[in-house]
């Protein structure tokens, strides 16, 4: 029988006062819109290691735990950041969204979308991460051109797509934005960069 | 700057009818759950009282073990367990060809990172802290770190240090051309940098076996290697495949499935492992660095005459799949070039460096940058423009390789050559440009007026599954039945490993483009119900799982005829089958496959075999591969070569591919491979002195980025392969062959250096332009 999908906290299990790590009284975290309750955590857990096998939320990423891949990107109070360089304990009082409370959002969904329609999408690990930083990128800068994309997603790696068609997945969001955005009269941003 | 601007497959890719047929360009059926992040890696399994997994790792490259000491690991609180080579219960040792790599080293350590023990902890940071707690005492020895030294030193195995020694005499041994052209080329150590890490989840089983829910190239072939190990029979040894964030070549050994099931099995608990990015590094193998010397003979019309090679690839510590590399870095040493006469040596040997194996384009990578370094050297000696010489010399139909062996499927090396020249050039560096254009990008440490625009081109070729009489095989199993609602729902059962590059899309489009089904099921894979589908490496997974498919498609189409025939009471002969309905010629009646299956589902297996294959002989002659794709690269780069930085501006490509099943998938290999190409040409290279890995983080071993990435503008050629389903060949390898070596083309075509090593570090470059200068 398969493992059943993560769904709820976990507690160690076990005694966990070694010389190894620490554990923390409770604390409670406000992650996509729900106060969240962890137990019995080790102080020098990441905010990624919390929420993928805390609060059962494995969608944020774990390529390379060292912030270089991007692939654990989330928004703590709006800003993207590697949730593997944020210790569990620093997210107390911010707010935090992973993809998967994105998700919900009508604009992230769009994103998601384009990038399954325009073939960016193949093993799937980078893609959350890709998610978050389009997401971010796009409601920032609308029109970035496509430079300004380039170095708003520099910061996250694919291994598998040589980028091409998440590229294009960026370019049909902004498309068919600009066409929805044509009829109701609004201009959006421009590229900030070079 | 849109990507993919370029003729062929551009067009059909943004013009493509959203079907879901072959040919079709239907979106991933995981493609949803992906981007929700909804999709299970095998990261992210867990279940209730897990442990988790860690391995300790020889910190030396070759050392005598005197001894391990467990206690204080198991002193710490929450560690549940350590197992080291004692512990292993069965096969001490294990091995994708022969198993000659310690599931845990007890008496020598061979390479940096060998593991020597393994943990189970409640915490992860109680099994990191366990690890470390262990205490191995190790007495270092001097390790054989220099391929050519080992060939003539005293063996670190008992195996020896030569894993395989092939000649290849073809032709004349002693032809000689009018213009020679020789030279020594070196290609680096290349990571396979999958995303998903290594991970999986153990759980013990009732019957004193192991459930294993695991990401992985080819379930069957770990299952068998785990089994013999744990020494319990292989069907109490279940493997899931578990979500793959991609594989490369990278996960086709086993790296921590046997740790994982002996700690199970061990604790009697779930056990969950994941490798941190670093010891990903030390967890898997890599691309073999070579060293290969060339000497090419032409006649002064620049037809080939000879080629004369000595290839020598590192294989590291233990085999691996380097036999199989050797074979097609021996075989393919020349090139996709008519070719009368060689004389093709080529050695694996055994270091203390760390294992290389499998990784995208095997074998053909590495030869590739010196047959094609060499072909652009005898363009210039002849006067003769690159090009030119590579469509003269070029293979066709009916042609036969340096094994003898004669080509008779589609050859259209020509096409992907023209295809690959005919593309636009990029307009010239343009010095008011933005700073992110340039070499070293966003630094702007470059300055426009130093920057050296270079063209540079290169071919190849290489063969497509399991060769030299490997008995290569998948097995499918196909069931049809009317659904809740009445309509017809395939289900394929088939344990072909999903590693990203969408055999699960083409799965759904062969069943429905065969059966007219449009409900398409996957099981998921698994070695429980259904036999061994090979592993998802050699661009093999389209052609036999595909085929397999195909087969089973048509079995139960005959088997729908038949029902039909017998309603109407009619001969079989006089049905046929229309799109999702069987019709009576004579009537015209129809009965659709819903109609046809309410008495009963239908279902079938097959094991499909490609066609064999056969042995080399002692002269490396033999009808060793089963069929051939071939693709060509023009690469555009910009250079500062007083800094040695490089910009790769464009790259342009021809690529055989016999038929695009899915055109937008196609698209994505061609561009991912490319990247990878790239890569290996101007970024990754795992360094190693004296056997230690300096570079195991994402930060020291670069990967290119989207600001690395260039236009790629494809065109694919669609010759159809005799006996491969819809004419398809693999297109997964290709685009990583000779888009690298087109890089070191352009470069040198950019700075009149000889370039002869990749990657192509910025120092090569820098400092050949201080000597040149000062
Ligand atoms: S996992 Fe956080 S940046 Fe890679
Ligand atoms: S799709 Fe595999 S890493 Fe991006």
């Amino acid at each position: 029988m398969p493992p059943e999908g993560p769904a709820t906290a976990r507690s160690l299990g076990g005694p966990a006062d070694g010389p190894a790590y620490v554990q923390a009284d409770r604390y409670e975290l406000l992650v996509n819109g729900t106060r969240r309750t962890v137990e019995d955590a080790w102080l020098g857990e990441s905010l990624l290691y919390v929420l993928r096998e805390r609060l059962g939320l494995p969608g944020s990423k774990n390529a390379c735990e060292q912030g270089e891949c991007g692939s654990c990107s989330v928004l703590l109070d709006s800003v993207v950041v590697c949730a593997c360089l944020v210790l569990g304990v620093d997210a107390i009082g911010s707010q935090v969204e992973t993809v998967e409370g994105l998700s919900a959002d009508g604009d992230v969904a769009e994103i998601q979308a384009g990038l399954v329609d325009a073939g960016g999408v193949q093993c799937g690990f980078c893609t959350p991460g890709f998610v978050v930083a389009v997401h971010d990128l796009l409601r920032r800068t609308p029109l970035a051109d496509e430079m300004a994309v380039r170095e708003a997603l520099s910061g996250n790696l694919c291994r598998c797509t040589g980028y091409g068609r998440i590229l294009e997945a960026v370019r049909r969001v902004q498309r068919s934005r600009a066409v929805s955005d044509d009829s109701d009269g609004s201009d959006g941003g421009t590229g900030d960069g070079e | 700057m849109t990507a993919n601007s370029g003729t062929g497959i551009a067009e059909r890719v943004t013009g493509a009818r959203r079907g879901d047929r072959v040919g079709d360009s239907p979106a991933r059926p995981d493609g949803a759950q992906k981007t929700r992040g909804e999709f299970a890696f095998s990261s992210d399994l867990w279940m209730d009282g897990m442990l988790w997994g860690k391995t300790l790792r020889s910190p030396h490259v070759a050392a005598k073990i005197r001894s391990v000491d467990t206690a204080p690991a198991l002193a710490i609180p929450g560690v549940r367990a350590v197992v080291t080579a004692a512990d292993v219960p069965g096969r001490p040792t294990f091995g994708l060809d022969v198993p000659d790599q310690p599931v845990f080293a007890s008496e020598v350590i061979r390479y940096h990172g060998e593991p020597v023990a393994a943990v189970a902890a409640d915490h992860p940071e109680a099994a990191r802290a366990a690890a470390a707690a262990i205490f191995v005492d190790y007495e270092p020895l001097v390790p054989v770190v220099d391929p050519e030294i080992a060939l003539e030193a005293s063996p670190i195995h008992p195996d020896g240090n030569v894993f395989r020694h092939l000649v290849i005499r073809h032709g004349a041994p002693d032809a000689t051309g009018d213009v020679v052209v020789e030279g020594d080329y070196e290609v680096g150590m290349q990571d396979q940098a999958f995303l998903g890490p290594e991970s999986g989840l153990a759980v013990p089983a009732e019957d004193g076996g192991v459930d294993l829910y695991i990401a992985t190239q080819w379930l069957h072939v770990d299952r068998d290697q785990i089994a013999a190990s744990l020494g319990v029979p292989a069907e109490r040894v279940r493997l899931y495949l578990a979500g793959v964030g991609g594989a490369f070549g990278g996960r086709e050994d086993v790296s921590l499935q046997i740790h994982l099931c002996m700690l199970a099995l061990r604790t009697g608990r779930p056990v969950k492992m994941v490798y941190a990015r670093d010891e990903s590094f030390f967890g898997h193998v890599h691309r073999h660095p070579a060293r290969m010397w060339y000497r090419h003979h032409a006649s002064r019309d620049g037809d080939l005459v000879k080629v004369e090679a000595r290839i020598v690839i590192d294989g590291g510590a233990y085999l691996s799949s380097s036999n199989a590399v050797i074979s097609n870095a021996a075989c393919f040493a020349p090139g996709p070039y008519r070719v009368p006469n060689a004389l093709v040596e080529g050695y694996a040997v055994r270091t203390n460096n760390p294992p290389c194996g499998a990784m995208r384009g095997f074998g053909a990578v590495q030869v590739c940058f010196g047959h094609e370094a060499q072909m652009d050297k005898l363009a210039a000696a002849l006067f003769m423009d690159p090009v030119e010489l590579r469509l003269r010399n070029a293979l066709e139909r009916n042609d036969r390789l340096v094994t003898g062996q004669v080509l008779r499927g589609a050859v259209p090396v020509r096409e992907v050559i023209r295809a690959a020249a005919s593309h636009p050039l990029p307009p010239p560096p343009d010095p008011a440009g933005p700073v992110t254009a340039r070499p070293g990008g966003a630094g702007a440490t470059a300055g426009p007026e130093d920057v050296r625009r270079g063209v540079g081109f290169a071919v190849s070729m290489k063969n497509i599954a399991y060769s030299e009489g490997f008995d290569d095989f998948v097995t499918a199993r196909l069931r049809l039945e009317a659904g809740v609602d009445g309509e017809a729902v395939a289900t394929v059962s088939v344990a072909t490993a999903e590693v990203g590059q969408g055999f699960v899309t083409l799965a759904a489009q062969i069943v429905r483009e065969e059966l007219g089904v449009a409900r398409v099921v996957l099981a998921p894979p698994s070695t429980v119900d259904v036999g061994s589908a090979g592993s998802s490496s050699a661009s093999r997974q389209t052609w036999m799982s595909g085929g397999a498919l195909q087969l089973a498609c048509a079995t139960l189409r005959a088997e729908l005829v038949v029902r039909a025939a017998e309603l109407w009471e009619c001969a079989a002969t006089q049905c046929l089958f229309d799109d999702g309905d069987v019709v009576r010629a004579a009537t015209g009646e129809r009965l659709s496959v819903p109609d046809l299956l309410a008495p009963a589902p239908l279902e079938t297996e097959h094991e499909f075999h490609h066609r064999p294959t056969r042995a080399l002989d002692a002269d490396g002659q033999g009808d060793a591969h089963l069929s051939f794709m071939f693709a060509a690269h023009r690469a555009v780069v910009d250079v500062d070569p007083e800094l040695g930085l490089v910009r790769v501006v464009q790259i342009a490509t021809g690529q055989d591919v016999g038929k695009a099943i899915n055109p937008v998938q196609v698209t994505g290999q061609i561009e991912g491979g490319v990247a990878q190409g790239i890569g290996l040409a101007v970024m990754e290279e795992i360094v190693v002195t004296e056997g230690h890995v300096r570079n195991p983080s994402f930060t020291d071993y670069l990967l290119p980025t989207v600001l690395d990435m260039p236009d790629v503008l494809a065109t694919v050629i669609e010759e159809p392969e005799p006996g491969a389903p819809y004419g398809a060949k693999g297109v997964g390898e290709p685009p990583t062959i000779s888009s690298g070596p087109a890089v070191l083309a352009a470069i040198r075509d950019a700075t009149g250096f000889p370039v002869t090593r990749a990657p192509v570090r910025p120092e090569d470059i820098a400092l050949t332009w201080m000597r040149r200068t000062s």
